[in-house]
């Protein structure tokens, strides 16, 4: 009997951090193809609703629930300069921290994080602050890490004063 | 005349005081930018509108069961909306008899009574007082019995839509919904069995804008080729003919309506989808056989003109004065409060029929988000250009007019992308204001 693989001890941390750190910094420089190429096929991106943060989107609105297909059309907006919302684009800073693997769902692995995400907008002097965690879900595939599942969850109460979510969190 | 209206929309203030102004001789009918700057009128709106007409509250869905309670702002005032253990939906002033204090403080649950930390005073359900601990200290002629919690002036329902009114001499509620019943009763046709219930999970933010812009830009669909730009794209990615019909801004030609006291909608054909039942590429393949389904409930139900009106057409309502009932890609009831003169609170539900199964409520929330919601594929644009108007009006003594004259010329119909159904709300505005009978 063979024993079976325990996938969350087929990566560090170090390797997990290094990972978030990148893809922050993409994200932070509006590398946003280059970010897609971080992603698995079939991933997924989700922002529950402030009130619901253990909620599932196929019975809870949220403020994002988007598969790849989706996501790769969120993108095309994004970098389309007719995406109002973000024109000119945010001026994002992402400090990323608290990262830890948490465990295994078949051969994902589980990762938390904590985000404070500092965005500047233009005739805006105040940033507006996004604080939450991330549970994602990893891949390892034979291109290295990827994400199979994204999810950012604000702790706000309510959307509030950060107002659109149009960025990806 | 330098204080006139003018087609360069310059001026040196208001016209003869007047905010709103129609000339129909020569066809213009312009708003005075001061109404989305000045903290004296929206102090105005508060007390002449407000604090008069029927203010959305909740929905019964959301209290189903006794002991259910949900916190809410309605005209700013802290309310409790809930099911009082006889079964009875309340709306209670969220605040304690004895000095004040907001007594429930969660979003939403279910209990036995309200309780203020402050003293200890407890309330039951329906409002009655329970308990003032060491009440024997009180003077003889104290009235414990009469120290419950102040329910709002009125509370009154249609389908299921709960609304309260601070003024107790108002005309009855579904006297004032006038023509907009017969568009909420479009939405509620969803249900097979006419029960519709509002879906878990719920949007919240703030609009750096006046509230009247979300008004206007609710029921707008002239903004929607520019303002939504990427979403039809998103659209036309995915295989939705978007093409604009013959001589139309848009893929159909729509209408913009009159309903009455305020009240307003535009009224389209579809082509962007719905859920109930109209499919279009984006659902995928395997959707088809279901939205059928739907659609053939619909026919036998409502027979095939009624289950057409249903399906084939989207509408957005808006109540005056802020409740808006969007029922396009998806249904939205959201509801906006004025905080500043720019700033608003959205508060933004999904609303499905209750029969739904777990594929049609997971496909109703999916369309739902390709369009609304802070983080959908249109709104965060209506939110920029909403904000970027009011940042616009920090000239507005210099550039103080804004045009609403679209469509003027035709008497017959109004298009959505007119501004004839625009123009319904400004005149119910500028009545109230000046005190003119509702």
């Amino acid at each position: 009997m063979t024993k079976p693989i325990d996938h969350a001890s087929t990566v560090t941390r170090d390797e997990v951090e290094d990972f978030l750190y990148h893809e922050a910094d993409l994200l932070d420089r509006w590398k946003l193809d280059d970010w897609l190429g971080l992603l698995t096929d079939d991933a997924s991106y989700y922002v529950p609703p402030n009130d619901k943060p253990e909620g599932d989107h196929r019975f809870t609105l949220f403020t994002v629930a988007d598969d790849i297909v989706r996501l790769r059309e969120r993108i095309i907006r994004l970098k389309d300069p007719n995406c109002h919302a973000e024109f000119p684009p945010s001026r994002t800073r992402r400090m990323i921290s608290n990262v830890r693997i948490t465990g295994t769902e078949g051969d994902l692995i589980l990762v938390s994080a904590n985000f404070a995400i500092y965005r500047y907008r233009r005739n805006e002097t105040v940033p507006r602050l996004f604080v939450g965690c991330y549970r994602h879900k990893f891949k390892l595939t034979d291109a290295g890490l990827k994400i199979h599942e994204r999810r950012a969850i604000l702790d706000a109460e309510e959307l509030g004063a950060m107002g659109a979510v149009s960025f990806l969190l | 005349m330098l204080d006139k209206p003018t087609q360069n929309g310059r001026s040196n203030g208001s016209y003869d005081g007047k905010l709103v102004v129609e000339d129909l001789e020569n066809l213009t009918f312009q708003v005075h930018r001061k109404v989305f700057v000045e903290p004296d009128i929206l102090e105005q709106e508060n007390r002449a509108i407000f604090d008069k007409c029927w203010i959305y509250v909740g929905h019964a869905s959301e209290i189903r069961n006794p002991g259910d309670f949900r916190t809410r702002h309605v005209a700013g005032r802290p309310v409790i909306f809930c099911r009082d253990r006889q079964g009875n939906v309340r709306a209670l002033f969220n605040v304690c008899r004895h000095r004040g204090a907001v007594v429930c403080r969660e979003r939403e649950g279910n209990t036995r009574q309200f309780y203020c930390i402050y003293h200890g005073w407890s309330y039951n359900t329906d409002g009655s007082i329970k308990g003032i601990p060491g009440d024997d200290a009180y003077p003889p002629n104290f009235n414990k019995k009469g120290m419950g919690l102040v329910p709002v002036p009125r509370l009154e329902h249609y389908k299921d839509f709960y609304f309260a009114n601070l003024d107790p001499d108002a005309p009855d509620l579904h006297t004032y919904l006038a023509g907009a019943k017969d568009y909420i009763d479009l939405v509620v046709d969803q249900s097979p069995s006419g029960r519709m219930e509002i879906i878990s999970g719920v949007q919240e933010y703030d609009m750096k804008a006046n509230w009247k812009l979300l008004v206007e830009n609710s029921v707008d669909d002239y903004h929607l080729v520019s303002t939504h730009a990427t979403w039809l794209n998103y659209m036309r990615n995915s295989g939705v003919n978007v093409t604009p019909a013959k001589g139309h801004m848009l893929p159909t030609k729509g209408f913009g309506k009159d309903l009455g006291n305020g009240h307003l909608t535009t009224d389209n054909p579809n082509y962007r989808g719905r859920p109930v039942a109209r499919w279009i590429s984006v659902y995928g393949e395997d959707a088809k056989a279901d939205i059928d389904a739907i659609r053939n409930e619909l026919v036998e139900r409502l027979g095939e003109a009624r289950a057409a009106r249903v399906a084939d057409t989207n509408r957005n309502l808006c109540i005056f004065p802020n409740l808006v009932i969007n029922d396009g890609s998806s249904v939205t009831v959201r509801n906006f409060t004025p905080v500043a003169p720019n700033l608003m609170k959205v508060t933004a539900w999904a609303l499905g029929p209750v029969e739904e199964t777990e594929a049609q409520r997971a496909r109703r929330l999916h369309a739902f988000l390709t369009f609304y919601g802070p983080g959908g594929f249109a709104t965060p644009d209506d939110v920029a250009a909403l904000e970027l108007a009011q940042q616009g009006y920090a000239a507005w003594r210099e550039v103080p007019w804004t045009d609403l004259s679209r469509g003027m010329g035709n008497s017959q119909e109004q298009l959505a992308t007119d501004e004839g159904h625009l123009r319904v709300f400004w005149r119910k505005w500028d009545s109230m204001m000046s005190g003119a009978p509702a």
